[in-house]
């Protein structure tokens, strides 16, 4: 049977054929569709896990008892659960396990442009790249019979291009007849003390040996002879660009890219011409190629930075550009939060008490973004507390003052939570504060141990925030509406004040929550024209429901949509004529 | 089956259901027999970003991005972000868009202006251009929120597809409580082009 599937659809598929029993991920763009997609195969018990870290502990837990295992991430996720994953590299697994790790090029939706095949080579495990949905599957299923047949994890690496690209995929039947799991006990295996360590390394680096030999005659590392002239190294979505481009090229098609498959590698350089590597960021694979001795061109020509493109790829190769036609400029669209979304008025507060707001990763990294404009830092998940406490150990009074942390419900259980034990043990005077409202919303509503639910739709205990921070040793838990202005300024400016930590955790939902009683719209506002004074001061909230019309009256006038507005009042807060009014 | 690929642009803003509307596109190929892959960024475009989604078809596809400069069709979901994707498409192409302005962030908050006679622009630009009025055709089909069926109807009649794939595929893409509706703006989109 075929079916249009996208890459990470692809991947849930290639599980569930290849018998895994559990997959556990941490949300994450653009990786988080695939535990989106295990949860329609009712064999395979998928959950989010809290951060990437502990969901690569909850497979491994599986894997050594006998079952097949799949944990995904994105590319900064890997970071994570790094730790795990190097010494399971030693341990190798029992059932199968493997790593899907989805990288971002182009920073679509990322803090940075890491190439995580370096990371296969850091931790010595194989590392597949699939190129279209179909190797998806295919390379999926594989995985499981590479990590099985060699005794280690295995990678497999997709692009956002890969990801969320679709294309026609062949579908196959699940594999039966797989060992059920059961307790093992085989501690010089699993136990990583040094004296059981030490030999693991041993069996470690002959792994690879064997690994990068075998990888010669592997079906998915293909030589593609046509015009001897030019001969292309590529993989993964590198490939598609250039076959589309050089398409009389012969090409070696890397579906493992680590270890190298140097034998063929050597085979194919001595068919060719010219030998190049394509391949996005690093040189990954070049560095390995030119190191074994064998001539090629890189990153002399391919952007290191970036995505590729098929445009970017032609003038790589000096091939003439297409005409295109050239257009004015244009006002940016960037993304913006939601009509009613709560963290609007938290961040209106922040600008107007001139916080420094050491932030984090979520729709509330949007309060970046004019007229809201109140965020000060934002490196990584979870970094929002330990930063604000690094920076109010080194401040005068009256600049510590300023320092406040933001952060949401699912990234403060992700890392934030030790940040604040951190804070608390270490006496660092800041306030922060947790925007809970109740999802993983920045990925695409995803549940979280505090919103009660799981990923497979069952209820479950939630987390209380007040009762956490007060256990961790916080004298000073108040919860605010979020919005209410009055309120949050009051209470901010209150906390700021005060040489403690403090926690302040806002209590409104995310508007796009779908499961039924959680989010409740308002009554929709209009603005009353006679009223309405033009003098702009509910557009500081950046509302996308609020447009400044400016043939409107004379000088100007608010004006809201009916269908964007979400009835939060905020914006009526800020009206001094009663000009915002509920909708007759 | 010839080799030459056609490609497909479908620009707008996040949340208008453009998504939906390349799943459909999609599957319609997939139905005539046409190798296809469809290739767009999700995440940030919930939250009313520009999205592009790339939709391209013939015997074999090989990149999932249509490269620069070769867009065959350029099917437009709003004005500002239909003019801004016209590099994309190659000399000589079409362009079906919806005649509707949504106004970016800087716009809303009187820091900019949204920009003037687009819909006249991208003609210059782009001679074949039907400029389609989504809105009040999908309300005389039943329903304001089937413009872009409407949209696909008149794109449909650029492309070189059986009717016959177009209604199997929506007929199983689009929820049974609103199939009515969409058959209808579908025709009436058709009827345009």
């Amino acid at each position: 049977m075929k079916e249009i599937l996208s890459g990470n659809e692809a991947i849930a598929r290639g599980a569930y054929e290849a018998g895994v029993k559990v997959a556990c991920a941490y949300p994450g763009t653009p990786s988080t569709e695939i535990l989106e997609n295990t949860i329609r195969y009712k064999e395979i018990d998928s959950s989010w896990a809290t951060n990437e870290k502990v969901s690569l502990e909850v497979g491994i837990g599986a894997s050594f008892v006998g079952a097949r295992a799949l944990v995904t991430m994105k590319h900064v996720g890997v970071n994570v659960a790094a730790d795990p994953l190097f010494t399971l590299s030693y341990t190798g697994v029992n059932g199968g396990l493997v790593l899907v790790c989805a990288d971002d090029p182009e920073l679509h939706s990322s803090q940075d442009e890491q190439d995580s095949r370096n990371y296969a080579k850091f931790a010595k495990v194989p590392m597949l790249e699939p190129s279209d949905s179909q190797e998806c599957l295919n390379f999926t299923k594989l995985a499981y019979e590479l990590s099985e047949r060699y005794d280690t994890p295995v990678m497999l690496r997709t692009t956002t291009r890969i990801s969320h690209s679709k294309s026609v995929v062949e579908l196959g039947e699940r594999v039966t007849g797989l060992p059920e799991p059961k307790l093992v006990k085989n501690p010089a295996k699993y136990v990583m003390l040094p004296g059981n360590a030490r030999p693991r390394h041993y069996v470690v680096e002959e792994r690879l040996v064997t690994l990068s030999k075998d990888g010669s005659s592997m079906p998915i590392n293909r030589v593609e002879l046509r015009d001897s002239k030019i001969g292309v190294i590529t993989a993964g979505i590198s490939y598609q660009h250039v076959r589309e481009v050089l398409p009389e090229a012969s090409v070696l098609k890397l579906g493992m890219v680590h270890p190298l498959p140097y034998d063929l590698i050597r085979e194919f350089a001595a068919k060719v011409e010219k030998l190049y590597v394509v391949e996005e960021l690093d040189p990954f694979i070049e560095d390995q190629v030119k190191a074994a001795g064998i001539q090629v061109i890189g990153k002399e020509i391919v952007p290191i930075c970036g995505e590729l493109t098929p445009g970017r790829l032609r003038k790589a190769f000096g091939l003439p550009e297409k005409a295109q036609s050239q257009v004015e400029k244009l006002p940016g669209r960037p993304p913006n939060m939601c009509p009613g979304c709560p963290h609007r008025g938290v961040f209106y507060s922040l600008n107007r008490l001139n916080a420094y707001v050491s932030g984090d990763i979520g729709c509330y990294t949007l309060g970046f973004m004019p007229p809201l404009s109140a965020m000060d830092t934002c490196v990584c998940m979870g970094a929002s507390i330990g930063m604000a406490t690094g920076a109010v150990k080194v401040l005068p009074p009256e600049e510590r003052k300023k320092v406040v942390a933001v952060i949401g419900d699912s990234t403060f259980l992700h890392t934030g939570v030790n940040g604040l034990m951190d804070m608390v043990y270490n006496k660092g005077a800041a306030t922060v504060i947790i925007l809970d409202n109740r999802i993983t919303a920045m990925t695409g509503r995803q549940e979280n141990p505090a919103s009660g639910h799981t990923l497979m739709d069952s209820p479950t205990n939630a987390i209380d925030f007040p009762m956490l921070c007060k256990a961790i040793g916080v004298q000073h838990v108040r919860t605010i509406n979020p919005l209410d202005l009055e309120e949050c300024a009051r209470v901010i400016a209150e906390e700021m004040e005060r040489p403690e930590t403090s926690v302040i955790i806002t209590d409104k939902p995310c508007v796009l929550i779908k499961r039924e009683g959680v989010f409740k719209r308002g009554a929709v506002l209009e603005v009353v024209d006679e009223n309405c004074a033009g003098c702009k001061a509910c557009l500081k909230i950046g509302c996308p429901a609020i447009e400044w019309v400016p043939s409107s009256g004379k000088k100007g006038k608010a004006h809201i949509d009916p269908l964007l507005c979400n009835g939060c009042e905020v914006c009526q807060q800020l009206c001094k004529f009663a000009a915002i009014q509920e909708a007759k | 089956m010839s080799d030459k690929i056609t490609n497909i642009l479908l620009v707008g803003v996040g949340g208008q259901g453009i998504l939906l509307a390349a799943e459909i596109l999609s599957e319609t190929v997939m139905l005539a027999g046409y190798d296809v892959k469809k290739s767009e960024i999700h995440g940030m475009s919930q939250r009313g970003g520009s999205v592009v989604s790339h939709v391209r078809y013939g015997k074999e596809v090989f990149s999932p991005m249509v490269p620069e400069g070769e867009g065959d069709v350029l099917f437009g979901f709003e004005l500002m972000e239909s003019y801004r994707a016209l590099p994309l498409l190659k000399p000589g192409g079409t362009v079906v868009v919806n005649d509707l302005t949504i106004a970016p962030p800087s716009v809303l908050i009187g820091q900019e202006q949204y920009p003037e006679g687009l819909a006249q622009k991208i003609k210059e630009l782009v001679p074949d251009c039907i400029l389609v009025d989504g809105q009040n055709l999908a309300l005389e089909a039943g329903n304001a929120r089937a413009a872009n069926t409407v949209l696909l109807g008149a794109v449909s009649k650029r492309l070189d597809i059986e009717e016959k794939y177009w209604l199997e595929s929506i007929e199983r893409m689009v929820p049974r409580k609103a199939l009515a509706v969409n058959l209808k703006a579908f025709e009436l989109g058709r009827a345009l082009a």
